[in-house]
């Protein structure tokens, strides 16, 4: 019975998929990025939960700090507080102020540089009335469009993998026997399938284990503020990751070993690392991240973060992800001429043009 | 049967294949002989669907192989390889479920192969931590898994010992003995000659001749006696209707020009004292290979 090319591209994901959970790296970076996530989300709470302790001197001080959100030790008198301060037991100490410059009439003592912690818990800030409020705060906004970019990166850095397998297939010859026997494009297809999935999986585990990281770190309600964002981050990322995996299965086909992997990855290195520094630098400029939203690369991290913060319409959604799709469709079948022409031409690095004339 | 219709094939000014054709006949062994860069490696390639001919078109039972058609042809290509990180086993059945058989029949197919192999007890090992002739035992299970309809071998004999070539003989002549064609190319003429029935011989591009063993034996070579007599030989030089190729004490060697001349020689040796020997010379394919190229 003949294979379908439905059936062959699943056998060649199979493979891949077996192949790399095999493999001691991939767990290990899995577990390095788990790791960090926990770190992340419970280090900060560790180190800097405690509240800041401050000396005291004086009634008026003791005013002042009756709002604030310190731990207060009252002392006697300056000389003791100043003590305090020294011995590093305090953050500071808040004394009377007597040269009539202080609102408040208490002066901070400190011994290296100004503690501004306390100083903000002492400062009396207006009452601020925005006419035009965003949809979503900046620092939660911040927040998504650097979730958005890491994970962006990671699956774009992910079909890096994708190269690596093409060049060992190349490098060993079995190349032969595989164009031999299934189509090419079943070969192109079966690797973006199967690390499109390894690399779903390892967002999945994060996923999961981002909520009990939060939570394990006090910092649960960052995961509702991100949650309503995801719906069009997913199809935006699922496209967008065809994108670059034709781009590294290009990347791989061009040279016959590992070591010259490097030579022919540059390009698609700044399709992944581009988009990312590119939304991380110019997020806070509308115009800019309107245009990004539209290119495709970047579109998959700016476009769901502009929907998130209701700064674009559905129709402008639909409109980059047809785009996107486009590219894709354009990208995949120049990829699968490029993949064919030059998976046989061994020697060397192949020039993309060698590689077009030869792809017929 | 398997046909090569007057293929062709260039690459960039230079033409590598000039309207080549032959046939693989179901059943038989049939060697493929050519000097290096001669265009055996094109033409195995081409059968394969590696490569694209630039002219004529290869044929099974008649239609033009296509994906599906080839996807039951067995191929050992000159340059080896496999997954180096696979283990041995799982890597042949692998191949054998790409060739479209489910995973317990690629699984039983593995089994028997590598059992014929003596490749067993290295079936859970990684390939590459096998010995390269191992590798290349490994290189023949992945080709015959399947139970291919066709078997297209690249040099299946060199890089192997004595002992591997004869198990990967005795594997490749059950497979021909069942019915299917098999192609092979090799450098070893004395192994050719004792293994193949046809023969298909290509020069610079173009088939030199093809048919099979005893008809090409039989049609590039004049007949030739070796005679053997006591004392010595050295009489023949003066009889007439003969050619002496080689004559050294009691044994000669000679071409007769006209049919039957070599009965008159016997009786003239016979006249003249004891005949040892009177034998036609068959013609190694080693000289059949140096003529016709």
């Amino acid at each position: 019975m003949a294979r379908s090319f439905g059936s062959a591209t699943w056998l060649v994901a199979e493979r891949e998929i077996l192949t790399f959970l095999r493999t001691k790296g991939f767990w290990i970076g899995l577990g390095v990025l788990v790791l960090g996530l926990f770190a992340a989300a419970v280090l900060p709470s560790v180190f800097g939960g405690d509240r800041d302790s401050v000396a005291a001197v004086g009634p008026q001080a003791e005013r002042v700090l009756s709002r604030a959100d310190l731990d207060v030790r009252r002392v006697g008198n300056l000389d003791e507080a100043a003590e305090l301060v020294r011995s590093e037991e305090v953050e500071a100490a808040v004394v009377p102020d007597e040269s009539g410059r202080s609102a408040t009439g208490v002066r901070v003592v400190a011994l290296d540089d100004a503690p501004s912690d306390v100083i903000a818990e002492l400062a009396t800030a207006p009452p601020v009335d925005l006419l035009e409020p965003a949809e979503v705060d900046q620092g939660v906004r911040q927040l998504v469009i650097t979730v958005f970019a890491l994970v962006f990166l990671m699956f774009g850095m992910g079909g890096a993998a994708i190269a690596q397998s093409t060049v060992t297939e190349k490098q060993t010859r079995i190349v032969e026997i595989l164009v031999s026997t299934v189509p090419v494009r079943a070969l192109l297809a079966g690797k973006i399938v199967g690390h499109g999935l390894l690399t779903i999986g390892q967002v999945v585990v994060l996923a999961v284990a981002a909520p009990v990281a939060l939570s394990l770190g006090g910092q649960s309600e960052l995961l509702t503020l991100v949650a309503p964002a995801l719906g069009w981050f997913v199809p935006f990322l699922c496209v967008g990751f065809v994108l670059l995996a034709a781009m590294w299965a290009v990347a791989g086909s061009l040279v016959s070993r590992q070591e010259d992997l490097g030579s022919s990855m540059g390009l698609v290195m700044i399709m992944v690392m581009g988009p990312y520094f590119a939304v991380m630098f110019l997020f806070d400029n509308p115009a800019a991240l309107a245009v990004l939203s539209f290119v495709p690369f970047s579109s998959a991290i700016a476009m769901p973060v502009r929907m998130f913060a209701g700064e674009a319409q559905a129709w402008e959604a639909l409109l980059a992800l047809g785009v996107l799709v486009g590219t894709v469709v354009l990208i995949v079948l120049l990829a699968s001429r490029l993949y064919s022409g030059s998976l046989l031409l061994t020697g060397g690095k192949v020039s993309l043009s060698r590689a077009w004339t030869s792809g017929d | 049967m398997l046909s090569v219709n007057a293929i062709s094939r260039s690459f960039g000014d230079h033409r590598v294949l000039r309207d080549v054709s032959f046939e693989v006949r179901p059943g038989r062994m049939t060697g493929f002989l050519g000097a290096n860069g001669s265009g055996k490696t094109t033409t195995m390639r081409i059968i394969l669907g590696v490569l694209a001919p630039h002219g004529g078109s290869v044929s099974w039972q008649g239609a033009p192989v296509t994906q599906s058609v080839r996807q039951r042809f067995g191929y050992m290509p000159e340059e080896r390889g496999l997954y180096p990180k696979m283990k041995v086993a799982e890597q042949v059945v692998w191949l054998g479920r790409l060739h479209g058989m489910s995973q317990a029949d690629a699984r039983a197919a593995t089994d028997r192969l590598l059992e014929q192999l003596e490749l067993t007890e290295r079936a859970d090992d990684r390939l590459e931590t096998l010995s390269l002739g191992n590798q290349q035992r490994v290189q023949i299970a992945a080709a015959l898994v399947h139970d291919p309809d066709v078997l297209v071998l690249d040099e299946p004999f060199s890089g192997l010992d004595p002992i591997a070539v004869e198990t990967v003989l005795g594997v490749l002549r059950g497979r021909a003995r069942a019915g299917v064609p098999v192609l092979f190319s090799s450098h070893q003429l004395a192994l050719v000659e004792r293994l193949c029935d046809d023969l298909v011989i290509i020069s610079g591009g173009a088939i030199a001749a093809a048919g099979a063993r005893e008809e090409l034996r039989a049609r590039h070579s004049s007949p030739r006696f070796e005679l053997v007599v006591e004392p010595d030989v050295g009489w023949l030089r003066d009889q007439p209707g003969i050619r002496v190729i080689d004559l050294e004490g009691s044994r000669a060697v000679f071409e007769p020009e006209g049919p039957g001349t070599e009965q008159r020689v016997l009786a003239a040796a016979l006249s003249r004292g004891e005949v040892r020997a009177l034998t036609p010379v068959v013609p190694t394919l080693d000289e059949i290979f140096r003529e016709v190229i």
